[in-house]
């Protein structure tokens, strides 16, 4: 297998000791075909036992390794050496408070996952011994995409809008409450349009379109947030203009 | 230290944790919920679960048939009435999720879609692609945000069990964050801590699945059963260890050998079936336990591919189409293109089996609770013996929602007419936590490195108690184990700083799985027959006169442990013959 030396500089932050963060270098031999995550499992197995920083799966589907690396959001076990020439520079998820070293807080974004009521409200509930809701696979398809989302944040760190206006909702909560309004056994959308629709719902998006960029598990929040847009533009319209037209 | 006064406190937000706590809330909305978890709920390790469900909901299935799949492939040390209560819950809980929104695969007239799946005689296992365990995941951390009861505490890692008057009250736990101590005195504590399987080098499993909840049940007195049978899938990368779910096989992959030659068929699970045209209960569709041991005979026989991630056989799903492979197993094809640069649907991909799943845990019994009065367990982290000696693929997602809400049903049950708390003495349980933490912090005759102890611990496992065992080999992992354990006493804590102290928790992992790792090998020592995934070199027939019992694992402070053993269930399938030949029908 073969080796190679990589340079990392990655940001140091212990708000015990420390006044403000700082970049630190570290030298390690690592294998070609290795992740970012394996790099920094090295650096602290062999060298640093004192850094910090999330993760779990090694697979891109728990979400937890969410950090800038060369200054773009990236999962680092899905990131590989292989495409970095040079030193490599890790920070914690931009736009998030951080805890220590590459560890941020994510409060903010799961009290708005929250807000926008991501959970089936029935349309027609009925008890389990009736069975299932029936929906065929076109109907599922109309959301599936949608219900991809790992809730790593990496399009919170990518969007420059949260960036500007943190009180924007932001891709991934908006994209999650598309995935229930879409969903054919769901009647939720009008109690999500509150939030959603809002000032800071979907009217902050500006379409730079960064959060699909970014998106490892390819939701595509981007094309959430249009589709929110056009039905609630249509809402607007139907309330307005065509108030007969109204369902 | 700050007091938290709830109702129950669940430890553990994967999907036990999840089911517990809405099932709780449901029940009774006047109750206060604890959910306590060392991450946030989404990084649980139940996401990263492939496969699917089990429940029997399609015409041509039925009970008798998923209870016989189930006892036989426990290699009949499943508790059987445990297995009568699984498989009828089994349906509901998955209709359940239905329910709630989870995105279950179709067919064209919009009712859930089935795929085989290794050991059973049906299509019986509802898949979400091969994201099921995420998606469960999801629906269920989704529709908890809409129970208030349900008081979260992310990134808070649970420490002691705190028992007082023969029962158990609550739990002490550190805020990550701030590194402070909390105290939660509850009515009754839930545990749903997951897996172990971080004892071993190469595992499926995530980082977090250290047995932190099997350990601290079994420091409080609780024992551990049926530990020695650890579950290695047959197929995952040979590199990140990453799972390639069974059902690539279960949509007609193949397993193959250096001459091409699809070897099952030489271990007792052939004849050969037609590539393309996967047989349930035979061949590729064999249970994991037979298929992880064929790899190992064919290693013996030189019969694998050097590749250079190591020895492996060859997966092959060329011949599924890249349609079919994009439909229904998506992630496999991501994960062998990412990690190993291998596109199934242009080539085979190399495998090994990799430790994925443990079949022993907590004992519980049917209804969840543990011996300890006012503790109960559910998910990985318990040993309900619905798996027995190995585990079915696809039954693991289904026992996680059926137990987490029986625990849950059992906990308020428990709840009624309890006599007082004494709070002094709960408070005084609690101070012992406090000062096990100072001790590490304050310690100065620290000599062991900690990465240098787990790798110890890592290696011992591998060779001691992998999937073919002796004598020789269990002793020498006992010993060593047990040397490790002291040795864990003088490990050194680098970092002495408070907040998110990641050298502290992996410290307190290394702990529980060394308490987890003894359990293991004593008691893979003591079971003299080969029965499931416990297979001795040295006694190589199951031995239904003096094993056909559950080993359960005392803990005994830093002496070494004491086995006993408890009868098997029997109600309705007497001992047979695990046959997985396509004859069996």
């Amino acid at each position: 297998m073969k080796e190679r030396l990589v340079q990392m500089e990655i940001l140091r932050y212990n708000p015990d000791t420390d006044t403000e963060a700082y970049f630190q270098h570290y030298e390690v031999v690592c294998q070609e075909e290795w992740v970012v995550l394996d790099a920094l499992n090295k650096i602290k197995e062999t060298i640093d036992p004192t850094l910090n920083y999330r993760w779990s799966c090694h697979m891109a589907v728990c979400g937890s390794c969410g950090m800038m690396i060369n200054g773009d959001p990236k999962l680092s076990c899905h990131t590989f050496l292989r495409d970095y020439a040079g030193v490599i520079r890790v920070e914690p998820l931009a736009h998030f408070p951080i805890e220590r070293d590459l560890v941020t807080a994510p409060d903010d974004f799961m009290e708005k996952l929250k807000r926008v009521k991501p959970y089936l409200i029935p349309k027609a509930p009925k008890p389990i011994s009736e069975g299932e809701y029936k929906q065929t696979p076109a109907q599922l398809k109309r959301y599936h995409q949608f219900t991809l989302c790992i809730n790593c944040m990496l399009c919170y760190a990518a969007c420059p809008e949260y960036g500007l206006t943190p009180k924007f909702i932001g891709p991934a909560a908006l994209s999650l409450a598309h995935r229930y309004n879409q969903d054919s056994r769901d009647g939720g959308r009008d109690e999500r349009q509150e939030i959603i629709a809002s000032k800071e719902g979907v009217w902050e998006c500006t379409f730079v379109g960064a959060c699909s960029e970014v998106c490892p598990a390819h939701v595509d929040p981007a094309s959430a947030l249009q589709q929110i847009k056009i039905a609630s533009s249509i809402d607007w319209f139907q309330e307005h203009l065509m108030p007969w037209g109204k369902k | 230290m700050e007091t938290i006064s709830t109702d129950v406190v669940i430890i553990g937000a994967g999907g036990a944790g999840l089911r517990t706590a809405i099932a709780l809330a449901e029940t009774d909305p006047k109750l206060r919920i604890a959910l306590i978890s060392k991450v946030y709920p989404m990084r649980s390790h139940t996401c990263a679960a492939e496969g699917g469900a089990a429940g029997v909901i399609k015409p041509d299935d039925s009970f008798d048939m998923h209870f016989d799949d189930t006892v036989g492939g426990g290699d009949w040390l499943s508790d059987q009435d445990c297995v009568e209560y699984f498989i009828r819950e089994a349906p509901k809980e998955l209709l359940q999720l239905e329910h709630w929104g989870c995105p279950w695969n179709r067919e064209a007239d919009g009712s859930v879609a089935v795929r085989p799946f290794g050991g059973m005689q049906k299509k019986r296992t509802w898949f979400a692609a091969d994201k099921s365990g995420f998606h469960i995941l999801h629906t269920l951390f989704q529709t908890s945000l809409q129970f208030p009861s349900i008081i979260r505490y992310d990134e808070y890692y649970a420490l002691d069990l705190l028992v007082d008057d023969g029962r158990c009250q609550g739990v002490t736990a550190m805020e990550m964050r701030s590194g402070q101590l909390r105290q939660f005195h509850a009515k009754a504590v839930i545990i749903a801590g997951g897996g172990a399987g971080r004892m071993f080098p190469f595992s499926t499993n995530g980082a977090i699945k250290t047995g932190d909840g099997m350990a601290m049940a079994y420091r409080a007195g609780a024992p551990l059963k049926d530990m020695e049978f650890v579950q290695y899938h047959p197929t995952g990368l040979p590199n990140t260890g990453s799972l390639l779910t069974e059902a690539c096989r279960g949509e007609g992959g193949i397993l193959v050998n250096k001459n091409g030659r699809r070897y099952l068929q030489d271990y007792g699970m052939g004849p050969e079936t037609p590539v393309g045209q996967p047989q349930l209960k035979t061949m590729e569709l064999g249970p994991r336990d037979r298929v992880s041991q064929a790899y190992w005979h064919e290693l013996q026989k030189g019969n694998t591919v050097t590749t250079q991630w190591g020895e492996c056989v060859m997966l092959d799903m060329r011949h599924l189409g890249e349609k079919k492979i994009n439909e229904r197993l998506p992630l496999v094809r991501e994960l062998a293109a990412s990690y190993l640069g291998v596109d199934i649907v242009k080539d085979p991909v190399p495998i090994r089996p990799v430790v994925h799943y443990m079949m022993g845990g907590i004992s519980t019994n049917t209804q969840a609770a543990t011996p300890l009065p006012g503790l109960f367990a559910a998910g990985e982290c318990a040993c309900v013996s619905l798996n027995g000696a190995n585990r079915l693929g696809s039954n693991s997602l289904v026992e996680l929602l059926v137990f987490g809400r029986r625990a849950a049903l059992s906990a308020i049950e428990h709840m009624q007419g309890l006599p007082a708390t004494n709070t002094a003495a709960l408070n005084a349980r609690a101070e012992a936590t406090q000062l096990r933490i100072r001790e590490l912090f304050s310690r100065t005759d620290g000599t062991e490195s900690m990465s240098g102890l787990r790798k110890e611990m890592m290696d011992t496992m591998e060779k001691n108690a992998g999937i073919y065992r002796t004598e020789e080999g269990l002793q020498e992992g006992v010993d060593k184990i047990d040397e490790l354990r002291e040795r864990y006493q003088r490990v050194i804590l680098t970092d002495k700083t408070n907040v998110f102290n990641t050298d502290l928790f992996q410290m307190l992992e290394l702990g529980s799985m060394l308490d987890c790792a003894t359990a293991v090998t004593v008691g893979a020592l003591a079971r003299k027959e080969s029965r499931g995934a416990h297979q001795r070199l040295d006694y190589p027939e199951r031995d239904d006169k003096n094993f056909l019992r559950h080993t359960m694992v005392y803990h005994q402070g830093q002496a070494a442990p004491r086995v006993d053993y408890l009868d098997v269930v029997i109600t309705k399938s007497p001992p047979g013959v695990r046959d997985y030949s396509g004859d069996h029908k």
